[in-house]
């Protein structure tokens, strides 16, 4: 069991706030991924956790019980650096059991539990190399090895894989989450690349300037991201937005005038919208699709084929919107196309950025990875026999 | 026209003769810098009239002035009083050093860089300003021409430059080790007995170096405070050149056998010495 609940946390360098008051809830097993950009707070957030920075205000409770006070070590927690920070006078093995060591541990249980992790995670050919003759991946290894050894309550990551070329990073990112799986512990994870935080969480906390602006399970920030920011910020590549004109509010949605002229429909709830309020549409690059007959037009700028799929940056009028487009078409730079879009995937933001809600949920919002787990687990039973 | 012609291949030489002149001047100035140390090594195989003749490179080498030199005074005591004052003085500096270097690095405040300009600044004073104080509290304490005293003012005399010299070490060390030490368990003292100290080894070396050149060739301090029980080599070598006047001969070779073991101490340790100088520079 291990549950963290960060309650009005606050935390000021000098004059400046960097964390304006965060509330959260973390439960047991839950794989929790921080995101957002630069400067917005993640690291900080998960060093006061750690306990290697102290909470200016608010409580951090671990299982319930406050750990304001309690030192980084007692805390039950440990934590991967986005450096590694292994000890490089030390062999892995050394690196590894290091905090045993601390704890007085005999040497020959220290080196049983370094093997046992080791072989989780590969190490055990490598046990005693230095870390400067080990490479970018197996110094990550090394660095979740010396914390799983600790047998902690909940990982903390930070960005952990930044340091890795795009390759490995794919296949730490799937390690990672087998080792979720494996040692069934509460993890959180800090990180700036939003593939990461879709992959591997069961819920996404979205930072931005030192407040939560959402949090959820991967395909709800996908699909009722909250605000401008979060719709923005989750999905690759990053949604589309203009300006458009309102018409009509009714039952089925909110009537908007396209660039262009042509109106379409918007299914969420626009009752509290003044009537004159500037509204911004939003619309994913993969929910536009070139149509001869659709109501948008624009001229192809540039045109990136990756095989599969196109991605064509298309001007239309001072805006260049993105879309995904079959791999197959045989469009080239300059053409104009029309297009349309899937009004049921589109998104309105008032004002204030604001999104107004859908009339629908979209099925797949409420899925988490642990129902995807759920899943499969009846099936698990028998496919090991 | 001829200039024109010539151009070309004397583009191409330009860089073996550069690189000649270049090797020509460093040379010289090394020899320059050296010179008065390898003349004083000569004096010292000299006869005391031929030290003070007009000066030869050829000479008939003799061990007589330090037959002399060594019949005079007993070099030993104070070569063990050298060794004492410079290791005992660098030993307690490191020991208050390391402790403050670990808190102006890593536990920062608003006045750190402060205290440290101020520690500077302390070098900056004329040691002959503080003498008289000095000279009496000594007095009064019963610390005049004691090693004790000696060791006492020379940890006080080199704890700026060590205090900077391991800040600076510490400084460049990732601050992600100690913190994942920290993680692991560790208090403040085993952070800096399993991961401080071992891996700012070649700085802590090369400033505790420092250190002890620094107290070996220290003179004025030596002087003035101590007279015959804790003199160490630099008062050994002054002793030549009072009262009965000037024997150079004696004094080179007096001088020579001072500087001998720091020299040849420096020696075995450059590469540790220059590997700490430059420790950090390159990640």
């Amino acid at each position: 069991m291990a549950t963290l609940q960060l309650k009005n946390i606050t935390k000021q360098f000098g004059d400046t706030k960097v964390i304006k008051g965060i509330d959260l809830d973390v439960n047991d097993r839950e794989f929790v991924v921080f995101v957002g950009p630069s400067g917005c707070g993640k690291s900080t957030l998960m060093r006061m956790i750690a306990g290697l920075e102290s909470a200016s205000d608010g409580d951090i409770l671990i299982d319930g019980k406050r750990m304001n006070e309690v030192g980084p070590a007692d805390r039950g927690l440990a934590m991967v650096f986005q450096s590694y920070a292994l000890y490089p006078h030390m062999t892995v093995e050394g690196n590894m059991g290091f905090s045993m060591r601390l704890a007085g541990v005999p040497k020959e249980e220290r080196r049983a539990k370094v093997l046992e992790a080791a072989k989780i995670l590969q190490l055990e050919p490598l046990l005693d190399r230095k870390p400067k003759a080990l490479s970018g991946g197996q110094r990550q290894r090394v660095a979740i090895g010396r914390a799983i050894v600790r047998n902690p309550i909940i990982f903390l990551f930070d960005e952990p894989l930044s340091n890795l070329d795009a390759a490995l990073r794919v296949q730490m990112r799937i390690e990672l989450a087998r080792l979720h799986e494996e040692l069934d512990a509460t993890m959180i994870y800090v990180t700036h690349d939003q593939i990461e935080a879709m992959t591997m969480a069961d819920k996404i906390v979205v930072l931005h300037d030192g407040v939560v602006e959402q949090v959820g399970s991967p395909m709800a920030l996908y699909h009722h991201p909250r605000n401008r920011f979060v719709a923005g910020f989750i999905g690759s590549p990053k949604m589309n937005f203009f300006s458009v004109e309102q018409q009509s509010i009714g039952d089925d949605g909110v009537t908007v005038r396209l660039p262009g002229g042509r109106p379409c429909t918007i299914p969420v709830a626009g009752e509290q919208l003044a009537s004159d309020e500037a509204l911004e549409l939003g619309i994913r690059p993969e929910h536009l699709q070139l149509d001869e007959n659709g109501p948008l037009s624009g001229q192809i700028k540039v045109l990136e084929r990756l095989g599969g799929q196109n991605s064509l940056y298309v001007q239309m009028g001072e805006l260049l919107i993105t879309i995904m487009a079959d791999g197959d078409v045989a469009y080239r730079v300059n053409d104009t196309v029309q297009f349309g879009l899937a009004a049921e995937r589109a998104h309105l933001f008032d004002a204030q950025g604001l999104a107004l809600e859908s009339l629908s949920q979209h099925p797949l919002a409420s899925l988490t990875r642990q129902d995807n787990r759920a899943a499969t687990e009846p099936a698990a039973p028998g496919a090991q026999v | 026209m001829t200039t024109h012609r010539n151009s070309a291949p004397a583009h191409t030489r330009s860089l073996p003769i550069r690189q000649l002149v270049l090797t020509l001047l460093g040379w010289s100035i090394a020899l320059i810098i050296f010179f008065p140390i390898l003349w004083m090594v000569l004096t010292g195989f000299k006869t005391e009239s031929a030290a003070i003749a007009d000066p030869r490179f050829i000479f008939s080498p003799t061990l007589e002035s330090y037959q002399e030199v060594q019949a005079r005074s007993g070099y030993a005591r104070f070569a063990l009083n050298s060794i004492a004052v410079a290791f005992g003085s660098t030993f307690l500096a490191l020991l208050i050093a390391i402790p403050s270097a670990y808190a102006m690095a890593f536990l920062p405040t608003k006045r750190t860089k402060g205290t440290l300009l101020w520690m500077l600044s302390t070098k900056m004073l004329p040691p002959v300003g503080v003498l008289v104080p000095i000279y009496l509290i000594f007095r009064d304490v019963g610390l005049l021409d004691t090693r004790t005293g000696l060791i006492i003012i020379y940890t006080l005399m080199n704890l700026p430059i060590v205090v900077w010299m391991l800040y600076t070490f510490f400084k460049d060390m990732p601050k992600d080790i100690l913190e994942a030490g920290r993680m692991d368990g560790a208090s403040t003292l085993q952070e800096v007995f399993f991961l401080l100290l071992p891996l700012t080894l070649p700085g802590i070396a090369s400033t505790g170096l420092l250190s002890v050149i620094l107290s070996w060739n220290e003179a004025f301090w030596s002087l003035n405070l101590t007279s015959s029980k804790a003199a160490p080599l630099t008062a050994y070598i002054a002793s030549f050149s009072s009262p009965e006047g000037l024997f150079w001969a004696k004094l080179s070779a007096a001088s020579t056998m001072a500087i001998a073991p720091i020299l040849i101490l420096g020696w075995m340790t450059q590469k540790q010495m220059v590997r700490g100088l430059t420790f950090g520079a390159v990640k």
